[in-house]
């Protein structure tokens, strides 16, 4: 029983099925197959985000400027596309959007992993930094004609359900996703990188000892990052069929909510790709469906804010308690 | 040319102006236990690390396996077949037994993947080569202290350990772990011909365990042979140097007098049961036993810090609760802590305010306002007073030497009166002459009046400065011992017996 | 002889006159630059009056990040505290003596809203406070959360839309004797942290935990009083930036100042606060502050008469996380080198 409980992943699950039991018995809706494939579509750029975010707090680290990176690569590379190859198929945009993604998280490794600075601040910094080039240099308005590749790319559909009114569409970006998780998973449990990820966040110096190359494993993390954001930035002006440069910036909260609700430990080596995949949903079920029960919209950022501080509360309450056992070892 | 793993002829090292080692020479033999011994501070982890190619020498030759190197890497020394298992073991609490176990090995065969049915049969031939039992699935976190030494050993012999280099392995366990530890040492020398490099100041450990012994004062070897040529008396003569004669502090208590801290069958579940002393003034009472004894134990909860769970503190025959380290010092409770650098100074701060932290309260003017004049006062008072050689009060704590660190960590305590002071290992990693003047410094206290507990294993010190000594045993006092009534030998039989 | 030295040896700590004169040289650097390069634009009476009404908003709360760092933690809520407290008392005033309000008379209702105020950031500041020093969360994910939670209850009451309120304009504008009044109380902010910081036992103890808070503990010093202690602080120092903020606007509003937290964190570095906590000054925070508004006053204007366009506002968003990455290159060396040299 408290083996149970102690698995985080099992109680998100659990928490899951509750509440949308309780949403589900208030409002029908939220079982139809159109509902879900909303949910399902409002996870997509979260779960891209929340792949990267995970490997940063599993190595120890924290990581808030991957919004802006995202915003920074999707709205520079609708201005590449509609300038330079206004025909450019969609992966190519994904591509160019990964690339600028990869090369911005490559400036954050560089400060990390080089002057060792802690990575709040330095994220911070770049949040500002990245998100400030953007607007100055880049560009402030919003791109609503976007070219012909992204239009065409929104409207797609991986899944088409016919319903009553209208059709239920399952949008292909979905497997984005999915593709990032299987490539978190593999990298985090199948290669050495992926245990020295985990090695980092368990003991920096034991790491080190051990001959890991601590250094190059930071700059892995966050130029992977980097790129990840890259293309949940593209995917989600892709989505969105706009360019918007003040679009994601704000998203952080709601990506690091659902990565620390599924069982990652800020203070690192502990976290799964499994356990990030049921956070997300978690947190899109309680910030998408908070009106299907009465709820209100504006309270989504308490409730946001009331997942972290449970997700966070309950690990150092069960540390507190286990150090206070320990004390007599001391 | 000889079965020498590790050859250290005329080794110097100096850390900015300090020598921390001087002409040091050592011979390491295949499948011999060798210990290395000495106090704190006197080189031996200085040497280790060279050993380890984490530090470069100033001068001397290292030679290993018969070759000679000019600069020895981390990487070389491991390739050689040379395991540092140091005292925080290394290992990754995050990650399972059998990965830590394996994951060296991989990461050194250069994989890029994990192949999880590799990690777990290295981990299961290196467990069945120490012959004990350890759950590979569990995480390390979940371990004891005995069992993650017992990992850092595996993961040792999984990459082809020829010399295995221990530092202070059995200072945080328990007799029968020690037994476990010593007997999967001595299997390993016979039946895999692995040497071992065991750093220690317990002597009764380094009789026991050892085949050939080193002991190091002062970043010099004072004598290295044949185990068989040492005794206690021998090694303790030699690791301190000319014994410095102290004159014991002899003090009849008068029994009549009410005690200053009486303490009936005090119990702290796991750690303390049926602790029953009394201490009254002018009295300076040791507390002695082996780690896991409850001598820590004893101190944390007289301070405060692990909650008591039933028995009944006095003081001055009054009975008092204390839960918190607030409640101890307003009972006029003072404890200067074991670990000197992580509990007792803040290492950043100025010494200074390392002095005052306790009395910052009482240094103020009629604005209720700190007035630095009464503060550089009162600092400087205690410099004086207790001959703490500093060039300047507002430089940092750290740079001070750990005898004058130990004299601002009891200027703290002194400078807020305190009536009743517990001392936990007071001279750890002092200079001999500092470890004098801090014992004088005790028995001056006692003589006017404050009542002393004085936790150590260091038996020259509690015979010197000790007017009664508790020895303790599984979280109780077994036995009350007159240093006048024993001797060295006598005393060290006592602490180890089981 | 010695004791006389021993004595400036503790006094020169106490104010640590290198790092405050090189702050004190670099932000002059700056504000002499500006006026060449400038000229009457920068140096000038109007333009000192536009930055003195502009740099307490986000000075005010660099006190908060201080206090915070000083213990090793950071308060990243100040922001989320800071409008929900501009947003109790716009609501109160606006309800109570506001037109169609319920005509109470503005001389009752603002100190209503002042207390209110206060209350409402004592809670926010109790609160982390509280999550910080006995349920044990990391300050960083205890105040993200609590951040989110402050903003979102800001959104719950006002529904979104800002509360306008023209009510405290009088404190926002208004002067007392030539000095605007949002200086006012920046000045004294100033002086009862550095009078606290330096004089009392609890600022004495606050560097203390922030340097080991082990050590803290073993010496007697009762770590989580001083922890709640300080975030209670912090939640105080938010509430008194939201009225500047409420009277500086005329508005408040959940989503004000959200450059606020990089500014007041990119404040406590350049002015030598250790984010590792133990090590700070207030003059060294005070300089940090002017200085920030020397540049960005200076960027801005240099901004506009190169590009001529709009977009030079977001060049400053831009300069700050650059700046806040370069101090922290710049301590780094400088780090390197003093333990080079012992």
């Amino acid at each position: 029983m408290s083996k149970i409980f102690r698995s985080n992943e099992a109680l998100v699950a659990v928490t899951i099925v509750l509440l949308s039991l309780v949403i589900g018995l208030n409002n029908p809706t939220f079982f139809s197959v159109g509902n879900l494939f909303d949910l399902l579509r409002s996870s997509i750029v979260i779960g891209i985000f929340a792949m990267g975010v995970l490997i940063v707090i599993i190595s120890g680290g924290i990581d808030v400027s991957f919004t802006a990176i995202g915003v920074f690569a999707l709205y520079s590379t609708t201005r590449i596309l509609k300038e330079f190859m206004p025909d450019a198929p969609i992966w190519v945009a994904f591509m160019i959007a990964a690339a600028i993604g990869l090369g911005l998280g490559m400036i954050n490794a560089f400060f990390i992993a080089r002057f060792k600075l802690p990575t709040l601040i330095v994220t911070l910094g770049t949040l500002s930094m990245f998100h400030g080039f953007l607007l100055f240099a880049i560009g402030n308005q919003i791109i609503r004609d976007v070219p012909p590749a992204m239009d065409q790319f929104a409207r797609s559909a991986l899944v088409r359900i016919p319903l009553e009114r209208g059709v239920a569409n399952l949008h292909p970006a979905i497997l984005i996703t999915a593709a990032a998780a299987l490539i978190v998973w593999l990298l985090l449990n199948f290669t050495m990188l992926g245990r020295g990820i985990y090695a980092l966040g368990g003991s920096r110096e034991a790491a080190e000892r051990a001959g890991f190359n601590v250094p190059r494993i930071q700059y892995f993390i966050y130029s992977f990052v980097g790129l990840l954001s890259g293309v949940a930035g593209m995917t989600f002006g892709s989505l969105a069929r706009q360019a918007n440069p003040q679009d994601i910036v704000g998203m952080e909260l709601n990506v690091i909510a659902a990565v620390v609700l599924g069982g990652a430990q800020l203070t690192g080596g502990r976290g799964t790709v499994i356990g990030t995949i049921l956070g997300v949903l978690l947190v899109v079920i309680a910030s998408n469906s908070l009106i299907l029960i009465g709820v209100p919209a504006v309270w989504q950022r308490v409730v946001i804010g009331l997942i972290i501080l449970i997700g966070t509360g309950l690990p150092a309450i069960q540390a507190r308690r286990a150090a206070q056992g320990g004390m007599r070892s001391i | 040319m000889s079965d020498a793993i590790v050859r250290l002829s005329g080794i110097y090292k100096s850390f900015a102006g300090v020598k921390a080692l001087q002409d040091v020479s050592l011979t390491i033999e295949q499948g011999r236990i060798h210990c290395l011994v000495g106090e704190n501070g006197c080189g031996k982890s200085t040497l280790i690390k060279i050993i380890a190619g984490v530090y470069p020498r100033d001068s001397g030759s290292v030679v290993i396996n018969g070759r000679e190197y000019e600069d020895l890497h981390p990487i070389d020394s491991i390739r050689e077949g040379i395991q540092i298992i140091y005292q925080d073991f290394s290992l990754f609490p995050n990650l399972t037994v059998a990965e830590n176990i394996a994951l060296n090995e991989e990461l050194a065969a250069g994989r890029r993947f994990v192949n999880w049915r590799h990690v777990r049969k290295v981990a299961e031939e290196a467990i069945a080569q120490l012959e004990v039992h350890l759950p590979l699935d569990a995480r390390v976190e979940e371990m004891s202290v005995a069992n993650k030494q017992l990992i850092a050993i595996a993961k040792a012999l999984r990459q082809n350990a020829r010399l295995i280099v221990m530092d202070e392995p059995t200072s945080a366990l328990t007799e029968r772990e020690i037994r476990r530890l010593f007997t999967v040492i001595r299997r390993l020398r016979e039946r895999s011909g692995i040497a071992f490099l065991f750093v220690s100041h317990k002597l009764n450990e380094v009789l026991e365990i050892a085949e050939t012994i080193t002991v190091m004062r002062n970043g010099q070897v004072v004598s290295s042979g044949s185990a068989e040529a040492y005794d206690t008396a021998r090694l303790v003569f030699e690791m301190t140097g000319q014994r410095i004669a102290e004159k014991a502090y002899d003090y009849t208590p008068d029994l009549r007098s009410p005690a200053l801290l009486r303490v009936e069958k005090l119990s702290v579940p796991g750690a303390l049961h049926d602790v029953s002393f009394e201490l009254r003034p002018h009295e300076i009472v040791g507390v002695t036993g082996l780690l896991g004894s409850g001598r820590t134990e004893l101190a944390l909860a007289l301070f405060g810090l692990l909650p008591i769970a039933s028995g009944q503190i006095y003081i001055d025959e009054k009975p008092v609760a204390i839960h918190s380290v607030q409640d101890a010092i307003q009972h006029g409770i003072g404890y200067v802590p074991e670990d000197r650098l992580t509990e007792g100074l803040f290492l950043e701060q100025s010494i200074g305010r390392n002095i005052v932290v306790r009395t910052i309260d009482r240094l103020r003017n009629r604005f209720g306002l700190i007035e630095p004049k009464q503060v550089a006062q009162q600092v400087n008072d205690w410099i004086v007073s207790l001959r703490i050689k500093v060039a300047d009060p507002a430089l940092p704590v750290k740079t001070l030497s750990g005898g004058n660190q130990q004299r601002v960590v009891v200027a703290k305590w002194l400078a807020s009166n305190p009536r009743l002071m517990i001392l936990n290992g007071p001279t750890m990693g002092v200079d001999v002459g500092s470890k004098n003047e801090i014992h004088e410094l005790i028995k001056k206290l006692a003589r006017d009046g404050m009542g002393l507990l004085v936790i150590s294993d260091d038996i020259p010190e509690l015979l010197q400065t000790c007017n009664r000594i508790l020895l303790m045993r599984n979280g109780t006092i077994v036995e009350e011992i007159l240093p006048r009534a024993t001797n060295e030998n006598e005393l060290a039989a006592k602490l180890i017996e089981d | 002889m010695q004791e006389s030295l021993r004595r400036n040896a503790f006094v020169r700590e106490l104010l640590s006159e290198n790092q405050t004169l090189r702050l004190f040289i670099i932000t002059a650097l700056i504000f002499v630059a500006f006026s060449l390069l400038l000229g009457e634009r920068f140096f000038s009476v109007r333009n000192l009056q536009s930055m003195a009404v502009q740099f307490p908003e986000f000075g005010i709360l660099a006190f908060a990040i201080l206090i915070t760092m000083l213990t090793g933690g950071i308060d990243l809520s100040i922001v989320g505290a800071a409008n929900l407290s501009a947003i109790v008392a716009a609501l109160i005033l606006t309800r109570l003596s506001g037109d169609g309000g319920a005509g109470v008379p503005l001389e009752a209702t603002i100190p209503l809203a002042m207390v209110a105020v206060l209350a409402v950031a004592s809670l926010c500041g109790l609160f982390n406070g509280f999550l910080v020093s006995r349920i044990g969360i990391t300050p960083i994910l205890a105040t993200l959360g609590t951040g989110s939670l402050y903003t979102g209850l800001s959104y719950v009451i006002t529904g979104g839309p800002a509360i306008t309120t023209t009510q405290l304009a009088f404190i926002g504008n208004g002067t007392i004797a030539g000095v605007p009044i949002p200086v006012i109380v920046f000045i004294v902010l100033a002086i009862v942290f550095a009078v606290m910081l330096n004089r009392t036992s609890f600022g004495f103890n606050v560097y203390m935990l922030g340097t080991n808070p082990r050590a803290a503990l073993f010496s007697g010093i009762h770590n989580e009083r001083v922890l709640m202690r300080t975030y209670w602080l912090a939640g105080l120092v938010a509430g008194i930036a939201g009225i500047i903020f409420l009277a500086r606007a005329n508005s408040a509003k959940p989503d004000y100042g959200a450059t606020f937290i990089l500014l007041t964190v990119l404040i406590a570095i350049l002015g030598g606060v250790r984010y590792t906590g133990g090590f700070g000054t207030v003059s060294g925070l005070v300089l940090s502050v002017l200085s920030i508004q020397f540049l960005s006053t200076g960027l801005n204007m240099l901004m506009l008469q190169l590009s001529g366009s709009s977009a030079a506002i977001f060049f400053r968003q831009f300069a700050w996380g650059a700046l806040l990455l370069l101090v922290m290159v710049v301590n780094y060396y400088v780090e390197q080198r003093r333990q080079r040299s012992t």
